[in-house]
């Protein structure tokens, strides 16, 4: 069959367009070395939470994905989808949500900085860079604070510049300093805000105390101050994690024990796979703001957990809180099934 | 002619893509059990001890995981642990031995 010339040339374009996809996935790929695949992590759960006699159910995925590029470029992205069914007066309903909560390449500059560009958790203190993903909290429930210094959707758009200052044996000093741009786009939300958090790791004794500031640049100035206590004892499933945080009308504190019991046998065992928690926590407000995210007034809460894991990466979370807030003490029941996942992206080359 | 376009494309491909396929191929690190000693000496590697402190920093370490992500895994430490180069190359050492 005879080719017309505009058949000939898409012909062309074919060609030129297949042999740069077979370039790029056939010769820049597998020059990262076999062990630098990309991988897709993340965590898959379904939760409940029962507040003051009210049920709410949460399906929530967050698949992260991480790609090497070469020796120096990391790009880091999660993404969270999340149906919720929550009662209604009468009957339930139900919300969806679909984000974006990090897109950003970390570049080393060299053995001290790294620099981060895009859409990054706000690094104050540890809740939203550290603690955030589902399948690391031992609680459903975030920490009363955790909206101190991360105003608005937790993340920041911009630039950070990040890295180990001093390192030895006995210690090592790592730091944070980051600026934020304004914006409401629906996917890249942030604040116009800027900040720092320095961090120091013992570890021979597993002792981690940092500090965090932040100000927010935007409306009405302000800035909050953070501080941070974990302690991982070396040799022991024993976690200790605290934090505290000051705003400009309200703070608090909060204070978490998990103690996985493999004592009882080893990790793998029916008792060695239980893990008691119990955090503690107080908020002081001095004066009414409604957008700090914080109780209207003054809140205490305890919270007891038990954490069963599974095999293959699947945990069972439960857990029972008492609230006290005046006039209005109350109960939360939360129970999760979560389940991690970590993987290449693809099979690549052995 | 579709069989014409592929074969030239591989042709033009092939140089391209031969040293970095052989580079990929070599030396395939068994998967990490995390957690798992070194198995050259009755001490902690130092990128063991490396891996069990900051991996659990954060979070539990993962049952296990393919060898071909290890030195991701390794990059993402570095960024979110802030591993010093120290540290980094006991990491990827023990986790590519």
């Amino acid at each position: 069959m005879k080719t017309s010339f505009p058949g000939r040339h898409a012909q062309h374009l074919r060609l030129a367009a297949f042999s740069l996809l077979v370039c790029v996935f056939g010769s820049v790929m597998p020059h990262a070395r076999a062990q630098d695949t990309p991988l897709i992590s993340g965590g898959v759960g379904f939760l409940t939470n029962t507040n003051r006699g009210s049920t709410s159910y949460t399906m929530t995925i967050a698949p992260v994905a991480e790609v090497p590029l070469g020796q120096r470029v990391l790009i880091e992205s999660r993404a969270n989808v999340l149906e919720a069914v929550f009662p209604t007066n009468p009957g339930y309903n139900t919300a969806h949500f679909a984000g974006i909560s990090n897109l950003a390449a970390d570049v080393q500059v060299n053995s001290h900085v790294t620099l981060v560009g895009g859409l990054f958790y706000t690094p104050f203190n540890t809740v939203s860079e550290r603690l955030s993903p589902i399948w690391i909290n031992n609680f459903q429930d975030f920490p009363i604070i955790a909206g101190i210094g991360v105003v608005g959707s937790g993340n920041s758009l911009g630039g950070q510049v990040r890295g180990n200052a001093f390192s030895n044996d006995n210690v090592s000093v790592d730091y944070t300093a980051y600026f934020s741009a304004k914006t409401s786009n629906e996917q890249f939300s942030a604040r116009r805000t800027s900040g720092e958090r320095v961090t120091f790791f013992f570890p021979k004794s597993g002792v981690e105390v940092g500090e965090s500031v932040n100000f927010i640049l935007e409306g009405v100035h302000s800035h909050n101050v953070g501080a941070h206590l974990w302690w991982s004892p070396t040799n022991s499933w024993f976690r200790f994690k605290s934090e505290y945080a000051h705003a400009a009308h309200a703070q608090g504190y909060w204070m978490e024990g998990a103690w996985r019991l493999t004592a009882f046998g080893g990790p793998d065992t029916a008792l060695g796979r239980l893990e008691p928690v119990a955090r503690w926590q107080q908020v002081f407000r001095n004066q009414a703001d409604p957008t700090d995210g914080l109780p209207g007034q003054d809140q205490n809460r305890a919270d007891f957990g038990l954490d069963y894991h599974l095999q293959h990466e699947v945990r069972i979370n439960t857990s029972y809180a008492r609230v006290f807030t005046a006039g209005r003490n109350g109960n939360i029941w939360e129970t999760g099934l979560i389940y991690r996942f970590l993987f290449p992206a693809w099979k690549g080359k052995k | 002619m579709r069989p014409k376009v592929i074969l030239l494309s591989l042709l033009l491909s092939t140089p391209l893509s031969l040293p970095a396929q052989a580079n990929a191929g070599q030396t395939p690190p068994p998967a990490r059990k995390a957690g798992a000693q070194a198995p050259h000496t009755g001490t902690p590697d130092r990128g063991q001890v490396v891996f069990n402190t900051n991996c659990s920093r954060c979070h539990n370490a993962p049952e296990g995981f393919s060898s071909r992500i290890s030195g991701t895994i390794a990059k993402h430490m570095r960024v979110r642990a802030n591993l010093s180069e120290k540290d980094y190359q006991a990491l990827m050492h023990f986790l590519n031995p």
